[in-house]
């Protein structure tokens, strides 16, 4: 098999797929599928992931373009906020009248 | 058998055929996200079915439902186009009879939406949303195939010219046409050629196929006087359940 062939043979780009179920909700990931371009991808999203009335608005992202913290980085991206409960907005007396927070 | 039911099994049978050659795919389809789509267009399609056979039962008046016309009626009662129920082929070859029925579908469609029967209007404008999609989704996908690669290029190209001489079928007028356009009810159909010609030559030239030069077409289907045998063999896949156990339901 050429190089040419390989290529040619090669799965299309991965996109992660992202949904606004209604409005005033943030989009959310609810999975990703392939695609050639960004139109295709649309329209696949459109077809794989909206098919039971999910959602009013798409965003598709070329997976590529994600930058992901690492795993093995979990330690000092995370740990050091664990000590530090008063960044909870917990220490506050909350006035009854406000209502639920 | 008034004009009016023909015209309404025409629709109906279309929409029937197209979508059963389409569930021919499911779990067969080249990638994942293609199966979908394809099933979607299907179900589309299916859905649009019962509601024109469903008129065009209760327009007939003969006790009969649309499940009755679609699982019970024999080749020479269907009044689908000679285009879609062409075989599946390839890929590329579903492709480019989706992307030709589609644009005629969907001017027929929009025309509809402003049918004197109301009845009509309805139906035609929940599915012309329907087949907006389908007719998007086809045209990119001939254009991507066909200004793709060599061997998808190829394929485009074979499966144009093979399909071309069910083209001119779509937009043959007869008397049942001329009752229609009479009446306001429909369009005559040759009245849609020059907007599909050209969204068609767009199309086919921003997938750098050629479209074929010859004007031969094959009549039948529509009219039902001569389906393809491909037909035969379709409904007896489709309708084999109905036809051994009568009346089933699950």
């Amino acid at each position: 098999m050429t190089n040419a062939d390989k290529a040619a043979r090669r799965e299309w780009p991965l996109w992660e797929v992202f949904i606004r179920g209604q409005h005033g909700l943030s989009h959310r990931h609810v999975g990703s599928l392939h695609a050639a371009d960004a139109e295709m991808a649309m329209k696949n999203a459109r077809d794989v992931y909206t098919r039971r009335h999910e959602g009013t608005s798409i965003w598709v992202v070329p997976s590529a373009q994600i930058t992901a913290s690492a795993p093995s980085d979990k330690g000092p991206m995370f740990d050091p906020a664990d000590d530090k409960t008063y960044r909870h907005p917990t220490f506050f007396d909350i006035p009854d009248d406000v209502g639920a927070m | 058998m008034s004009d009016l039911f023909t015209f309404l099994t025409r629709m109906g049978d279309n929409t029937l055929v197209l979508g059963h050659r389409l569930s021919e795919w499911c779990g067969h389809a080249p990638v994942l996200e293609e199966d979908i789509a394809l099933a979607n267009t299907a179900l589309d399609l299916i859905g649009q079915t019962q509601m024109w056979l469903g008129l065009a039962a209760q327009v007939e008046g003969a006790g009969r439902s649309a499940d009755d016309l679609a699982m019970l009626r024999d080749a020479w009662d269907f009044r689908n186009l000679l285009l879609v129920e062409r075989p599946n082929g390839d890929f590329g070859a579903t492709i480019m009879r989706q992307c030709l029925f589609d644009r005629f579908h969907l001017l027929l469609l929009d025309a509809l939406t402003h049918s004197t029967d109301t009845r009509i209007a309805a139906i035609a404008a929940k599915a012309v949303k329907e087949v907006r999609y389908h007719a998007d989704r086809s045209a990119e996908l001939v254009i991507g195939l066909g200004d793709g690669t060599a061997e998808s290029h190829t394929r485009m190209q074979t499966a144009l010219d093979a399909l071309w001489p069910y083209v001119g079928e779509m937009f043959t007028d007869d008397a049942t046409d001329t009752a229609m356009a009479a009446a306001g009810i429909a369009p005559l159909p040759s009245t849609l050629r020059a907007a599909w010609d050209t969204q068609m030559t767009d199309i086919l030239t921003q997938a750098t196929l050629t479209r074929p030069d010859g004007d031969f077409a094959h009549q039948g289907g529509k009219n039902g006087a001569q389906h393809s045998e491909h037909l035969g063999h379709m409904l007896s896949q489709m309708q084999w359940l109905q036809r051994a156990y009568p009346g089933a339901t699950w």
